[in-house]
Parts: structure tokens; sequence; C-alpha cells
């Protein structure tokens, strides 16, 4: 049950048995949100920052109760990124908040790669809640917990992801995950969201949700932004809604006991229809109560172990 | 003064010579090449077991002066030249103002004269502030001194702009240099489309954004009948297109970067900043062709692209960094190595692109040769030294390479300009 990374920068940096350890962690953590008084003394005395460059509210207040629960203390930071670029520099922000000694801290941020560059200099314990367009591992990762959940396994599993690939880094990490875990993926969406290129991480692709969604076992929703309509990556939300919306409909094609998943926000009416979002067979309220066993997990196996040293 | 220098190997393309001989340098030119010069009085460099080449010549620089001289000035980016065994470099107009009128070339190279180790010369913009709109007026620039055009860093978008640019160019000798690549594709993009781009998550730069402005050029310039030069090609469809063009006998010539030879997309993982330039890294596919065209003969000339930028610019996230690295202080020891040495081109070809064909394309009459008559600027290298790269010893102002410990094979021991040195590497002593 080795995990010996000293950052969370990304599931590309983690094996299959260490993604098991977070999963089969958060699993014994899960009670503690269950319980009437919801607090273990696990990371008493331990302070975390929570610094956010974009605006969020799951995964910022996921990470807060986290936290809260395994009783550190942790402080929010919302930046906003385009005014702290005009002043104080990305570094100089993390060194300062480094000078009040914090153990772990949390970064969200617009740019592709800022939390490796962070790693580079900081001395805390470095975990990346979402990248610009590149990875966002512990949303992978509750999105795999809720997946073991329901399916047991993931060897097999026909799993088709939805909608803006190409700037996605909730689909980079799960692609990633379920690739190591041996789940089948196809990737699904208009070409310009969806480069050939893609296959080359393992995947399959498909621009066609009807015959994508035939015998899937996870269908999961992205969701679809209207500034890509802007820069005509595809003509209207109008013409996304007809082509690639979750509709019942389309459902049907699926496995009898397949689930649906979306990281959320969502848009209901565009990417989904409100009534498979709400329907029996989707677990996107599941994947948030998830969402804070998983990081309970990776709060504990990077701050909690008696290891403090590793590699990322 | 008289200057002799004994015994080196004399490599010059211009007249195929590859032999020892003395070459005596009176007044700032050659005057003797022939073996045991006897010149009583002559300050002696003794270059045996070294090669005495003419001197090299970077035709794409940017010195940042006027305007960001925390980057670099004309001084250091000279003294950067000289001590990468430049002799003379071109230096791009991008700078704080434009080099868009006489009064900034003017300016250009009196700094020059007063400070620069190298000879400076400048190149003016296209078109006025780089704003892709209007002609700067190019013949009063040629009479100041610039010796080339180019909108380099904001490359001309609009087809007829640089339709006229091309034809107006006929009537001064001169040569267009291009920095091919349409902003529209490449938008927001920060390193080469592909694979690795999607696996970073970076905004990619497509290989069509070169592809489509070079293939504008070459039908542009065809239809002029006037010469253009491809700035940094990198990638493969664009070597294609320039040399189907050459075969054609379209009048384009084309350079290529030692980073573009030498470092590939997929280093890029660590998002280090020094890997982030425009245009990008490119694929392993790319880079083959690129050596292929070296060979071949489709691309003409090593230039570094030389771009300093100061640490605390490229201290920064992958996104929010500045295109360019430091090039002038690594390349001749890059293009030593990795292609010299390792027999994939030949010494002769190395010459040829880094002095002989920049000077042809700039037409600098009496540089890129060694012949009685020409200028005493000259490059001696020697083939077997071994450095190692240390960005904290650059001459220049910026340490924005990503070159950093790299062992390389080959440097340049001393670089003479006009019959003075202007750098001598502490090995060679003078006699």
């Amino acid at each position: 049950m080795a995990f010996k990374h000293k950052h969370l920068l990304g599931i590309q940096n983690l094996t299959s048995s260490e993604i098991t350890t977070v999963l089969d962690t958060a699993e014994s953590f899960f009670e503690v949100s269950t319980r009437e008084v919801k607090k273990v003394p696990t990371l008493r005395g331990k302070t975390i920052i929570n610094l956010f460059f974009e605006p969020s509210t799951r995964t910022r207040s996921s990470f807060e109760l986290a936290a809260k629960r395994l009783s550190a203390d942790i402080i929010n930071f919302n930046l906003n990124a385009s005014s702290a670029a005009k002043g104080e520099s990305f570094k100089d922000t993390i060194l300062n908040l480094e000078a009040m000694n914090p153990d772990a801290i949390i970064i969200r941020h617009s740019c592709s790669g800022a939390t490796h560059y962070a790693a580079t200099f900081s001395q805390s314990n470095i975990i990346n809640a979402g990248d610009g367009f590149h990875e966002h591992p512990t949303q992978a990762l509750l999105d795999a917990f809720t997946i073991r959940e329901k399916k047991k396994s993931f060897k097999g599993l026909k799993v088709v992801i939805v909608g803006d690939i190409l700037h996605s880094r909730v689909a980079r990490s799960n692609i990633f995950l379920l690739r190591k875990m041996g789940a089948r993926v196809i990737l699904v969406g208009p070409p310009p969201l969806l480069p050939e290129e893609l296959t080359q991480f393992g995947v399959e692709i498909d621009f066609n949700l009807d015959r994508a969604v035939e015998g899937a076992d996870v269908i999961m929703m992205l969701r679809i932004q209207l500034e890509r309509q802007a820069k005509n990556f595809f003509p209207s939300i109008r013409e996304y809604r007809n082509l690639y919306s979750l509709t019942a409909q389309r459902f049907q094609r699926a496995k009898k006991n397949a689930i649906i998943m979306h990281p959320g926000p969502i848009n209901r009416g565009v990417e989904i229809s409100a009534d498979m979002a709400d329907c029996a067979k989707s677990v996107i309220l599941k994947q948030v109560e998830n969402g804070v066993a998983v990081r309970m997990a990776v709060l504990y196996l990077l701050l909690g172990g008696k290891e403090r040293e590793g590699t990322d | 003064m008289r200057v002799l220098i004994k015994n080196g190997r004399v490599v010059d393309p211009s007249t195929g010579t590859d032999k020892t001989l003395d070459l005596l340098i009176e007044k700032g030119k050659i005057t003797q090449i022939k073996p045991n010069i006897r010149a009583s009085g002559a300050k002696a460099i003794n270059a045996s077991g070294l090669v005495v080449a003419p001197g090299f010549i970077d035709m794409h620089v940017h010195l940042r002066e006027p305007g960001q001289e925390d980057k670099e000035t004309i001084a250091t980016g000279a003294r950067a030249a000289a001590k990468g065994g430049f002799t003379s470099i071109a230096c791009m107009p991008n700078t704080n103002p434009i080099n868009d009128n006489r009064g900034v070339t003017e300016y250009i190279l009196s700094e020059a004269k007063k400070n620069a180790a190298v000879n400076i010369f400048p190149i003016a913009s296209i078109t006025k502030e780089e704003k892709g709109k209007e002609l700067t007026d190019m013949a009063d620039l040629m009479d100041a001194g610039a010796k080339a055009f180019s909108d380099d860093g904001m490359p001309v978008q609009n087809s007829q702009v640089m339709r006229r640019a091309l034809e107006y160019s006929k009537i001064l000798n001169t040569v267009i240099i291009d920095h091919c690549e349409d902003k529209n594709l490449s938008a927001d993009g920060v390193m080469h489309e592909g694979y690795y781009s999607y696996f970073f998550g970076l905004a990619g730069i497509p290989a069509s954004s070169e592809e489509t402005i070079v293939s504008r050029d070459i039908i542009l310039a065809n239809k002029a009948d006037a010469a253009i030069h491809i700035a940094h090609v990198s990638v493969k469809g664009a070597v294609d297109l320039v040399k189907e063009a050459k075969r054609k006998k379209v009048k384009v010539t084309a350079e290529v970067t030692p980073h573009h030879l030498f470092l590939t997309d997929s280093l890029i993982e660590s998002y280090d900043t020094n890997l982030k330039m425009n245009p990008p890294l490119r694929s392993k596919e790319d880079v083959r062709a690129l050596k292929q065209a070296v060979k071949d003969g489709t691309i003409d000339v090593f230039a570094t692209d030389h771009a300093p930028h100061t640490v605390d610019e490229k201290d920064v996230e992958f996104d929010r960094a500045p295109f360019g690295i430091n090039g002038l202080e690594t390349a001749v020891s890059l293009l030593l190595d990795k292609l010299v040495d390792k027999n994939v081109i030949s010494l002769h070809r190395f010459i040829e692109m880094i002095s002989t064909n920049p000077a042809l394309i700039l037409r600098l009459e009496n540089k890129g040769k060694i012949c009685v008559g020409a200028d005493a600027d000259l490059t001696i290298l020697n083939l077997n030294k071994i450095i190692r790269v240390d960005v904290n010893s650059f001459k220049s102002k910026s340490r924005n390479n990503p070159f950093q410990d790299w062992e390389l094979k080959g440097a340049p021991e001393m670089t003479i300009v006009g019959g003075k040195t202007v750098y001598s590497s502490s090995s060679l002593k003078n006699t």
C-alpha cells in the first residue's frame, strides 16, 4: 500500500496500484461523513491552503470539507487569475503563502502545467485541483471511485466520454486513469473538439453518439462551453444538442445497468436532457458525495503518512 | 596594423579552399593567402591545429535596443555574438520603437559603431510599426543602412501587402525575410499542435500555420520574380514547399535554427519556459526532415533567432512566458557537435550555411569569404575542444537557453572582425 508521492500533480504520474490505494483509502474514509460527528483527528495540526485562480464551488468546498473532517486547518484564497497576472506573479504568491508554513497547497489554475511549475520551487505538498486543459486528478479519482462502487471492476468496461475533449482536463485525467485500470474508452464529440491524435492515448474516437453509446457501461457527459461556439468548434448550441445531447432515446442503446456521469456544473437541456440528469441511472450527485471521501484519502496519503519525503 | 595568422586550416566554401595556409591582414582586409608568409612586425596568431573560416554571420538576431535594454543591448548582444563565433549579425526590427524609419536605423548603426564588437546589419520592417498595412520607405531605409526587410514576430497577414512589398523590393537589390505564420491558425497556441500538445493540455500551433504562409510567399515571390527568405523553417511541410519552389527556380532561400534541429516538442513535459519559442519545437518527424533539408541543400542558412528575455519574464506559467530563446553563444558548438562531428554534414557545408550563404542572401559583398581583398572577418574554430554550456557565463544579458549543461565538442577559439580580435578563448595564446 505504498504511496510515495510528495505531490499529486496528475493521474499520469500514478500507477494502477497507487490508484487502487487511493480508492481503498477513500472507502475507509467514506463512513466519516455519515457520522453524527463528522470528524477524525487524523490531520490535526496540519495547515492546508486552497489556492484557486479560477472560480469553483464544488472542488473547493469538497477539498475544504475533506480537510475539516480530517481536523486540518484550511484557508481559502480565491484569486482572479487575470488580475493576479497584472500584479504579483504566481510564483511570488506561492512563496508568500509558503512563508506562513503551510503543509499543503491545493491549486487550481487556468494555465496547464501551473502546478508542475509550482512543484519545482515549492516546499509544500502540491495538489492539483485542475490545471488549464491538462489534468484534474481528484475528479478522475472520484469518478473512478463511483464507477468501482457501481461496477466493481474496470476491466473491459465500455466507457463513453462525450463533449469538449480538447479543452477538458476532466477528460484527460479520466482517459489516463481508465486506460491504466483496463477500461475501454470511446471519446465522442464534433471533429474540431476531437483530434485524431487522441487515439494515441489508447482510446477510440467516434463522431456519432448514437453508435458510440451502443452497449456502453458508463456514459460520462462533459459540460459544453458557449465560448467554443464563438471560435467555431461547432456551429451552434442547437446543432450541438441535436447531435451530442444525452437523451432518453439515445440512452436506451446503452446497457441496461449503464450509469450516467457528469463532473458538473451541468447545462440542463444542452449536453444532457433534464430527465436524464435526474433519472435513477444518473450518479451525478453520488460523484459529488464521493468527492469528499476521495479528497480525504488524497490529503491523508500525502500528509498523514510517516514518509513525507518522496518523489512526485 | 598587420596581423599574421599562421598555419591554420583555411576552409572557405566560396573559393573551395581547404588547406593549411597563412593569412596576412592589413588595414582590416585580407592581403595575402599562402603558405609561409613572412611579415616582420605583424602580430602573429598561431592557428596550428585550428580551422580558420570566413567570419560567421547570424542573419536572425533580436538585439532589443532601442526600447528593451533590460533584455539585451546592442553592446551585450554583440559581445555574445563575438563569443559565439559570429563576426556579423543582422538585427530584427521589432524594437521599441520599431525600426521602420531612417531615424531608428541610424540610431542602431551609430550605437553599433560606438559599442558593438561585431558588425551589426539592421533589418528594417516591411510595414510601418509592423502593423501589416502600409509599406515602409524601403529605399530610404536601405540608404540609411538597412540590409533586408522583415515584420518578424508580427508577420504580414494581408497577402496583398506582401505582394506589393515583394514587387517593390525588386528595385532595391534586397530580400524580404518572412516569419511564416498564419496568426488565425496559430491563435493562442503556445507549442506545436499534435499528440504532445493534447497530452500536456497546451494550446497548439499547427504545422499548417507555417505551411500556408510559406506556400503563399512562394507563389507571390514567383509571380513578382522577387527574393524571399523563409525564416526559421520548422516543419516538414514547409521544407517540401521550399524544395519544390527551388526546383522551379523561385528565388527562395531558407534558414533553420539549432533548437529546431536538436529539440522536439516532447520535452515540454517539464513545462520549462526555455522550451517556448515561435515557431515552436516540432515533432521528431519534422526534425528528421529538417536535418535532411540541411544535407540536401533545401535549407541554406543556420540562424539563431536569438531572442533574449529576462529571467523574471520566463519564470512564470508556460502560457504566460514570452516566446523566444537565447542562441548566439550555443549555436556554433551545437552545430559542430551534432552535425559536423557526427558526420551529418561536412565542415565545408557547415561554413557555407553559417557564413557564405548568409553573406550572399544579405548581399554583404566583402564578407563570407576568404580571398584577397575580402574583409578580415574570421572565425577560428577548435573542432576538438569540449565545452559545457553554462548560461551564467553568457556575455548576453539574458539566460533563457535550454541547452544548460550540454557537453559539446567543437567551439570558436577566436573571433576577428576587420582584423581586430574581438573574442579569444583563454586557451588560445597570441605568440
